[in-house]
């Protein structure tokens, strides 16, 4: 005979309380109507193309190679340990050159230029 | 340590391989059993480590290619050395790992150190000798698979013929031989031509242990083709359709997502397979198509927590599952570190946990129990305290003995059958 394998015992559990209410919703339809109830606009589909499309183009998008590569420096210049703030500050004893500045609070490597 | 992406025994068990989110390996070894240290047998050390794959950049895409290691295959042992195919979402690469244990000393035009000797100081002939050395494990790139998946690879498996192997990504299947890299052969196209016509991706692919033409793949929408090499070059039409027939009153927008087939892995014996979903494990005889002969729960209470998990996007996890050496018992990995091992004769499940707090080393793992109902019994976790970060997706059982390898995050457990 082919058995259906083991059944723990909460499912089981489970199952009766669900009989026992007699006409209880099932679990899958009770959370779809409360994801339907959040997000009123999704789409009937859910296996359909948008979402696997989605699927299909999984990574992170740069809007070139600069921009890529911008980024990869500036996670690596996080990680660095950063040497004391003092050391750039540039006030009024001279003009200041690029070198001088301090530099430029790394922002999120996300990047904003890419859709 | 980094994010394990993959667990692998190779054909012994003597060796697992471990990948990375960085793009390493880890390679560690059982440690032979002595006289002097009864107890380290079974341990397993590190090995060999070394960087599998870098991070790219696709220029036509503007797309990073990340690094992470997505599979490792151990190719069975034919010399001294040892074999792997890892890879990452594009390309392949044939690993050679080997032992140095003896190095030559006594050139004639370089000293020890490799320096230069002064001309005049070569005053004689002399034949090198090989001294032996401190045990040193290299890995060096044997070949490099690349440039064959537009889209994302997802599998690899090695034929029983031990010269060809597989690798899939979302939409197709290729073929290669082991020894030629500039050219693979393609298998299963199951792009549309109209891409606003796709249906479903493929998601995991291997080949029969046994018979080198055929082999399966999984989609997206819970079905397993079974293609035969021997009956066309393209296997786009299968030689068996699995499916089961789905109670259409109960479905919901839910249903094919959880239905989504994450992992799929023959049985050593190559009768059976075994599909892993989101809620459940599945036995298929490969002479039945319409059903599974067995369905195992994971966990059935996150049913009722779809809705938070598809918000949190745990709903698309992919879990794997494997069997034991003699198919008795399959595993697969749940959430908050627990794993699940189902004994197929026996009709019995456990519920395991691999998390530091709960199990010193050498002790017995306590049987781990989630309560559903309101009830909560001492020990016993709710579901809304399960932590879902936790997440066991890759798991591995030593092909001959009862010891497994559980990834939890960014760190690996290794578990034994306690021995009286």
């Amino acid at each position: 005979p082919l058995g259906t394998g083991a059944f723990t015992e909460e499912t089981g559990q489970e199952k009766q309380d669900a009989q026992e209410k007699g006409r209880a919703v099932p679990p899958e339809r009770a959370e779809e109507a409360k994801l339907k109830a959040k997000y009123p606009n999704l789409g009937q589909k859910p296996g359909g193309s948008d979402f696997l499309m989605k699927r299909l183009q999984k990574g992170q998008k740069y809007f070139d190679s600069g921009d890529y590569n911008m980024a990869k420096a500036k996670m690596k210049n996080k990680q660095l340990p950063s040497a004391g703030p003092d050391k750039n500050l540039v006030t009024g004893d001279h003009i200041p050159t690029p070198q001088d500045l301090p530099q430029r609070k790394s922002s999120l490597v996300t990047s904003k230029l890419a859709g | 340590a980094d994010i394990i992406s993959t667990v692998e025994f190779n054909c012994s068990g003597d060796l697992l391989a471990t990948g990375d989110k960085g793009g390493r390996v880890v390679i560690f070894q059982r440690e032979q059993e002595t006289k002097s240290r009864p107890l380290s047998r079974g341990e397993y050390n590190v090995y060999s480590t070394f960087q599998s794959h870098e991070p790219e950049f696709d220029y036509l895409k503007s797309l990073e290619i990340e690094e992470k290691i997505n599979k490792i295959r151990w190719l069975p042992q034919q010399n001294a050395a040892h074999f792997l195919l890892s890879t990452n979402d594009k390309t392949i690469k044939l690993w050679k790992i080997s032992e140095r244990d003896k190095r030559a000393e006594g050139y004639n035009l370089k000293d020890e150190d490799g320096r230069l000797r002064e001309p005049f100081r070569v005053t004689e002939l002399r034949v090198p000798t090989l001294k032996p050395m401190d045990l040193m494990v290299e890995a060096s790139p044997r070949r490099t698979f690349a440039n064959a998946h537009t889209y994302h690879i997802n599998s690899i498996s090695v034929n029983s013929d031990y010269a060809t192997y597989l690798s899939a990504d979302d939409l197709r299947i290729n073929l290669w031989h082991l020894e030629v890299t500039n050219r693979s052969f393609n298998i299963v196209d199951i792009k549309p031509a109209n891409m606003e016509e796709l249906t479903e991706v493929i998601t995991a692919a291997e080949f029969h242990p046994h018979e080198c033409n055929t082999f399966v793949y999984s989609s997206s929408k819970g079905t397993i083709r079974l293609c035969d090499m021997r009956s066309a070059a393209l296997c786009d039409r299968h030689s068996k359709f699995f499916e089961e027939p789905e109670d259409p009153s109960s479905r919901s927008f839910f249903s094919e997502i959880i239905s989504s087939i994450s992992d799929v892995k023959f049985s050593h014996s190559g009768r059976y397979m075994m599909t892993r979903d989101y809620l459940s494990v599945k036995v298929w005889d490969l002479n039945m198509e319409n059903r599974p002969v067995e369905t195992y729960q994971v966990h059935e209470y996150l049913r009722s927590k779809l809705c938070s998990l598809y918000e949190n996007d745990c709903i698309f996890d992919k879990f794997e599952c494997c069997w034991n050496g003699p198919d008795s018992t399959i595993m697969t990995g749940s959430y908050n570190n627990f794993f699940r091992t189902f004994e197929r004769n026996a009709h019995r499940d456990t519920t395991l946990e691999a998390s530091r707090e709960s199990s010193k080393p050498r002790a017995i793992l306590k049987p781990r129990k989630v309560c559903t109902t309101g009830k909560r019994k001492k020990d016993e976790i709710t579901v809304d305290s399960l932590d879902f970060n936790k997440k066991i997706l890759h798991t591995a059982w030593h092909p001959s003995e009862n010891i497994i390898a559980v990834a939890a995050t960014n760190n690996l457990y290794l578990f034994q059958e306690k021995v009286n």
